[in-house]
């Protein structure tokens, strides 16, 4: 093998993370305790260089590196600003929260800067190998984050759960590739795939595999009946990594996903045989989210079933089979994890030392504490349910374009109606912030510029996406187009 | 039946018998010890599949370091064997069913039809003096240099949550500072008081 400067470039993003993570981890410590202020800081400038570097190392044909290990290519482009972007909005808004709950820590900062980068691997992996194991770096990083605040037996509880459920998905998709190797004898995912298109792999062994592939995808991504872990961990990890795993590894789980199901396995006769499979989590998932999450009387829970509706409709744009409907799902949990940062950051905002604001209540009467934060969540809160001019209208509604082009009109109606229900619990909550009256005991509210900064610069941001979705549309469209 | 089939079932036969064990022995350091013995057939298995350095790697790592520790950890530990047991049997039936409709599904597709020595031909038998250790270090270095070095990044992860997890610095725990105890002087320490003699009481 030769090592080539396109190799480097390649990879040049991630190299920079990984040096700026190492830089920041050596330097933590020599810092003192009053001092992590400056770790903090470096930590966010460095997701928004990489951010910036993704952008400015982006190529127009896919540019295999490293023996066909990694590719950098629209997708892993537009995949890493993005998971950058969120990452950093992560960190902006847990800041009072980690500060306040002993969390604000160089371990804390160098874990998830490390969660970032596996989401980085796993985004311009292009090898089932280096898929996997940027999902591990994830994931232990992830684990580690929840049980991190020990002297919280129920964050450790979630941890436990995380981490067994987590083990045990990983096992199934180690089982699902090593099966889909023994039809291939390729773990590289252009070579499975010519593989595929060429019949030379026997589909019994590859729908085979491709079973244990869905279900472990399956838990990673959160769906039903794969979705037991999501509310328990969502409601016992800390709030402010509660905000980071329901953001950005989203976007990471549907990369995963692409990459695997459509790059690999994205030609018939396998296609219809996942196509198939998704179906059924897809219409499990939106009933059972919408649906139970309408019994929630706190806030974390109820936005993990959310997560899990929202999933279900994600897999109807890559169920949908061809390029626009793939786009479609991108562009869909690019929009739902800008929106949920927004939504659980406003929990982490809410909470103040020794008061955690994890119950619906906790959010009466916001909008006579604070109109510019209840605004914001009202924003955020239509989005979720799709009422235009937010964007979340615009994300549904091009899913549905895509799952209707293909022939599903009836699984369409069916999605349209699940969220008129769940359009109950969201306005729910509009109606407890705009026309109840504050709790008395409710504590003062956490409101800084660079709080009320962030909070409308996401409100508004998603809002703008709203009036002009077209250019991320089109982004997320050349992407998919170009790199599966 | 040649001898090495000979070998291979009873290094399988262990295994399986050992493995088994490990589930079901009461105590929890003969679990591990039997968990050494599964490890060591496996061993036997990668020889006979002429994979020396990964059987001896298992050897070295696996039953060498880690299940050492292993065996400290547990014996340190109190384990309340019977608490661990709680719902052993409710769990059995469920947990058959499971495992049995999983080996038939397994027995299906990795039967001889697709993965028999019709369809997977035997590899050539490599010479005499082959080093498949030289070929590992060779590959792991070039082709797999990526996903070697993020497989280093993964352990680094490891290595900052175990000890961001259990290392604690508790403020009323008492610890000598060396810098300090070196540092120290005769006057700190010793104090030569001056005291007037006093003439001795005349006894009773």
């Amino acid at each position: 093998m030769t090592f080539t400067s396109n190799d480097l470039m390649a990879a040049a993003p991630l190299v920079l993370l990984l040096a700026l993570t190492c830089g920041v981890l050596l330097l933590d410590l020599l810092l003192r305790d009053e001092q992590r202020q400056i770790s903090y800081v470096l930590s966010i400038a460095s997701l928004l260089a990489t951010g910036l570097s993704c952008i400015a190392f982006r190529v127009a044909a896919p540019l295999p590196a490293f023996n066909g290990m990694l590719v950098a290519d629209s997708l892993s482009a537009l995949v890493g600003a993005t998971l950058c972007l969120l990452v950093a909005g992560t960190l902006a808004y847990s800041r009072a929260y980690i500060r306040d709950r002993g969390l604000f820590t160089g371990e804390y900062f160098t874990l998830v800067l490390f969660a970032t980068f596996g989401m980085l691997v796993m985004a311009s992996a292009s090898h089932l190998l280096t898929l996997y194991l940027g999902l591990e770096l994830l994931s232990l990083s992830l684990y580690a984050l929840v049980a991190l605040r020990r002297d919280s037996a129920s964050a450790i509880e979630a941890a436990m759960k995380y981490f067994v459920l987590g083990a045990l998905s990983s096992g199934m998709l180690l089982y699902g590739m090593s099966m889909i190797y023994g039809a291939t004898g390729s773990l590289q995912l252009n070579a499975i795939a010519d593989h595929v298109v060429t019949g030379h792999a026997n589909p019994t062994i590859l729908v085979f595999g491709l079973v244990f592939l869905v279900a472990g995808l399956g838990f990673k991504l959160g769906v039903v009946p794969f979705h037991m872990w999501v509310p328990d961990v969502y409601d016992g990890a800390p709030s402010s990594v509660t905000l980071l795993l329901g953001s950005a590894p989203k976007l990471a789980g549907l990369v995963l996903m692409l990459r695997i199901l459509v790059e690999a396995l994205g030609a018939q006769p396998v296609l219809v045989e996942w196509q198939k499979m998704l179906v059924i989590l897809a219409v499990l998932s939106l009933a059972l989210g919408n649906i139970t999450a309408i019994a929630q009387t706190n806030i974390k829970r109820m936005l993990a079933y959310s997560t899990i509706s929202h999933m279900g409709f994600v897999l109807l744009g890559v169920l949908s089979g061809y390029g626009g409907g793939y786009g479609a799902a991108l562009f869909y949990t690019i929009v739902y994890a800008l929106t949920a940062l927004g939504a659980f950051g406003m929990i982490t905002l809410l909470s103040r030392t020794g008061f955690e604001a994890q119950m619906l209540e906790d959010f009466r009467g916001l909008h006579e504490r604070n109109p510019w934060y209840a605004f914001v969540m009202l924003v955020l809160m239509f989005s979720l349910t799709g009422i235009p001019p937010t964007v979340g209208f615009y994300a549904k509604l091009t899913v549905l374009q895509a799952i209707i082009g293909q022939g599903y009109l009836a699984l369409s109606v069916y999605a349209v109606l699940l969220s008129l229900v769940g359009a109950f619990y969201y306005l729910r909550l509009v109606k407890l912030m705009y026309f109840d009256a504050p709790s008395a005991e409710a504590p003062p509210l956490l409101s800084t510029p660079a709080t009320r900064a962030l909070v409308l610069a996401n409100g508004l941001g998603l809002l703008a996406l709203g009036v002009l979705p077209g250019a991320l549309m089109d982004w997320c469209t050349q992407a998919v187009l170009s790199s599966l | 039946m040649s001898f090495s089939s000979f070998v291979f079932y009873l290094f399988a036969l262990i295994l399986l018998g050992s493995a088994l064990r490990v589930i079901t022995a009461r105590n929890p350091v003969h679990c591990v010890l039997y968990l050494v013995l599964s490890f060591a057939s496996a061993a036997g298995l990668w020889v006979l599949l002429e994979a020396e350095f990964l059987a001896i790697a298992l050897v070295l790592v696996y039953v060498g370091a880690v299940m050492v520790l292993f065996l400290f950890v547990v014996m340190m530990l109190d384990i309340n064997i019977e608490r661990l047991r709680e719902g052993y049997w409710d769990y059995l039936v469920p947990a058959l069913a499971v495992a049995g409709v999983m080996v038939v599904e397994m027995l299906v597709v990795l039967g001889g039809r697709y993965f028999g020595l019709l369809e997977m031909p035997q590899p050539e038998a490599v010479a005499a003096g082959h080093s498949n250790t030289r070929d590992l270090g060779r590959v792991l270095y070039t082709f797999y240099a990526y996903p070697f070095e993020l497989a280093a990044v993964v352990l680094l992860v490891a290595i900052i949550a175990a000890i961001a997890l259990t290392l604690r610095s508790r403020k009323d725990t008492r610890y000598q500072n060396p810098s300090q105890q070196v540092g120290v002087r005769k006057a700190d320490r010793v104090r030569v008081l001056n005291m007037p003699s006093e003439k001795q009481a005349n006894g009773s």
